[in-house]
């Protein structure tokens, strides 16, 4: 035993591992949480969240309604449990196809130089000259209300921000000696973009993907707020927060929705933050 | 200087028009149809009216040659008439304008001024409560929805406690200053009204708070990051062992040298608070550019919509080259690139 090891008191180890990773531990429990929320919620909901009761109308929380009801009667709490579905599948369906098409983009980009680099980055910038809100708006409102329409709106204000990034991922990483090796050994292109540059760039690009998936739920339901949404009586916890926005003294129709909204977000945060950490030992504890 | 400058300015410009073209093509490439979200039931399914309401609007023109119009027009200073409100999309921005310039400046300045010195106050601090707190009001201002953070904001300091007033950028039962900016905070005091300017101003504190609370999440996070980034250096060490005091070091040295990521943040923000009133506006009935391109987007007012979204992106456009010319100012390594 090292009884005299000074540095190793009990449990310094595992102080050192909470203060390092304890929050993003945090924030992927509570994301683990809702991806099963969202998958059993058939299961798990006291209710079913379309089922009207006017008669229950703006009942406050009690034991049968945990969460109250709402203007038509139905379970806030297990709308709230449904709408989980809703914000989780945007959120991962955006993120993952904007991140997709953008990387092999901008990665196209920095690889190809030249006018092609030009063309791509130039309509990169076009999109980047609106608010993402303003453009998505726009969009969803000409497409005609509904969650496909406005997944499509945000993918077509969401992929810029991966294009630039994974085009100065891969610019640093083309100045590196082994992409020359693999010039020389005679590996084509695509080999060296995909195989040997595009896993040393990955960091950055997880980490940006993780702290976006928190994004892309916020624009989600503030679209869904704006009515551009889901199309109802889909529990979806940004229309849910609209409708209860006139009921200031039945807080709780509109309160535990934002809530749901808020702790989802600030776990994809932590996530990612703790994830950039673990990459970016020099980073730490910024 | 001047060279760099002019370069940029040129290049902003072009990038304004292209984004005209983008916005031109999505708006009339899909499949919605302003006949059905402007005219009524009756005459929308009257062949004649259609065809007349095709006609006023220029709908039944080619692309090529609306788009053309477009240009024709916005060179001459015309965005054309709002289809919903009858009127040149000019005089409806002009009206809402200053609603929205109003709130996102008082925003901006909020943001700015709690965000700066509490970022500073965590990096110099850090581990420390205050850097624990500036953690968390802006890891809680970045990740609470807009709409939701009104919501909690007029439940409790409008319905629960009577603190503040509610929606509307001015009580019903005050009048209107005269207008010469639009800007109640400025033309309360032209006339003045100083009853006015206070009934004015105790409206605009919810609306900025909850507008301001992301950006000064944002604010608070890169001064502080920056503000670390600069106390590690060496130079820092160097003013310590001067034995220069912890303010003048702060101050005077670390400061000045965390400012440039600021700087570019804080232009950057000031264009989202711009044009990222939607939410805010349409909960607070604010009378203000969020809440016309919402209208506007809904019932599909192309020539509103062109308008807006070009004003929209003249002013990001701009406020990213002014962030440009202004980190040239700074650090004049910048401009002879």
């Amino acid at each position: 035993m090292s009884a005299t090891r000074l540095p190793n008191r009990p449990g310094a180890a595992r102080r050192r591992w909470l203060r390092r990773y304890g929050l993003a531990a945090l924030g992927g429990a509570v994301i683990l949480t809702w991806g099963l929320t969202a998958l059993l919620a058939g299961y798990v909901a006291p209710h079913p969240p379309d089922l009207v009761n006017v008669a229950n109308r703006l009942q406050p929380p009690s034991a049968a309604y945990w969460l109250g009801t709402d203007v038509l009667g139905r379970d806030v709490f297990a709308r709230v449990l449904f709408g989980a579905r809703t914000s989780l599948a945007v959120g991962f369906t955006v993120v993952i196809l904007a991140s997709l098409f953008g990387t092999i983009l901008g990665g196209v980009a920095a690889y190809a130089r030249g006018w092609v680099e030009e063309a791509l980055m130039r309509v990169t910038d076009l999109i980047f000259c609106f608010p993402p809100i303003i453009l998505a708006m726009a969009i969803a409102a000409a497409l005609g209300i509904g969650t496909r329409n406005t997944v499509i709106a945000m993918l077509v204000v969401w992929w810029p921000k991966f294009a630039r990034l994974a085009r100065s991922l891969v610019i640093s990483q083309r100045a590196q000696e082994y992409v020359a090796a693999a010039q020389v050994i005679g590996f084509g292109s695509a080999h060296i973009l995909l195989r040997q540059i595009l896993p040393n760039a990955l960091g950055p690009l997880i980490v940006l993907v993780t702290l976006d998936l928190g994004n892309a739920i916020l624009v989600f339901a503030g679209l869904s707020f704006l009515g551009l949404g889901v199309v109802p009586p889909t529990a979806e916890w940004g229309s849910m927060v609209s409708e209860g926005r006139e009921l200031v003294s039945q807080w709780w129709v509109a309160t535990f929705p934002g809530l749901a909204i808020l702790s989802v977000v600030i776990g994809f945060n932590f996530v990612g933050d703790g994830i950039r950490d673990w990459l970016d030992p020099h980073a730490r504890r910024r | 200087m001047l060279r760099y400058f002019l370069s940029r300015l040129m290049a902003a410009a072009l990038m304004v028009l292209l984004a005209t073209l983008v916005i031109f093509l999505i708006a009339n490439m899909v499949p919605g149809d302003p006949v059905l979200t402007q005219l009524g039931d009756i005459a929308a399914n009257n062949p004649d009216m259609v065809a007349a309401f095709r006609h006023r609007w220029g709908l039944d023109l080619p692309l090529w040659q609306r788009y053309w119009l477009f240009l024709t027009g916005l060179f001459h200073g015309d965005l054309g008439i709002s289809i919903a409100s009858q009127r040149p999309v000019l005089e409806d921005i002009a009206q809402y304008g200053p609603a929205t310039v109003e709130l996102s400046t008082i925003a901006f300045l909020l943001s700015l001024s709690i965000g700066l010195p509490l970022g500073v106050l965590a990096a110099v601090r850090r581990d420390s409560w205050i850097d624990h707190l500036a953690r968390s009001v802006s890891l809680i201002g970045v990740s609470a929805p807009t709409f939701w953070l009104a919501f909690i904001m007029l439940a409790v300091f409008y319905g629960a406690l009577e603190w503040a007033p509610g929606p509307g950028q001015i009580s019903a039962s005050t009048f209107p200053p005269p207008e010469v900016t639009g800007i109640m905070l400025i033309d309360a005091p032209l006339a003045g009204d100083w009853d006015t300017f206070q009934d004015a101003l105790g409206h605009l504190v919810l609306p900025s708070i909850v507008l301001a609370a992301g950006t000064m999440g944002l604010i608070t996070r890169t001064t502080r990051a920056a503000m670390l980034e600069a106390l590690s250096q060496d130079y820092i060490r160097v003013a310590r062992a001067k034995g220069l005091t912890r303010r003048a070091i702060t101050l005077g040295h670390a400061l000045p040298n965390a400012l440039l990521p600021v700087v570019t943040l804080g232009g950057l923000a000031y264009a989202q608070l711009l044009t990222g009133t939607v939410l805010t506006e349409t909960i607070f009935s604010w009378p203000g550019l969020g809440r016309y391109t919402f209208q506007s987007a809904v019932t599909l007012d192309f020539p509103a919509i062109m308008g807006i979204t070009t004003v929209v992106a003249a002013i990001y456009v701009i406020i990213n080259l002014l962030v440009d010319v202004s980190y040239a100012a700074l650090d004049p390594r910048v401009s002879r690139r």
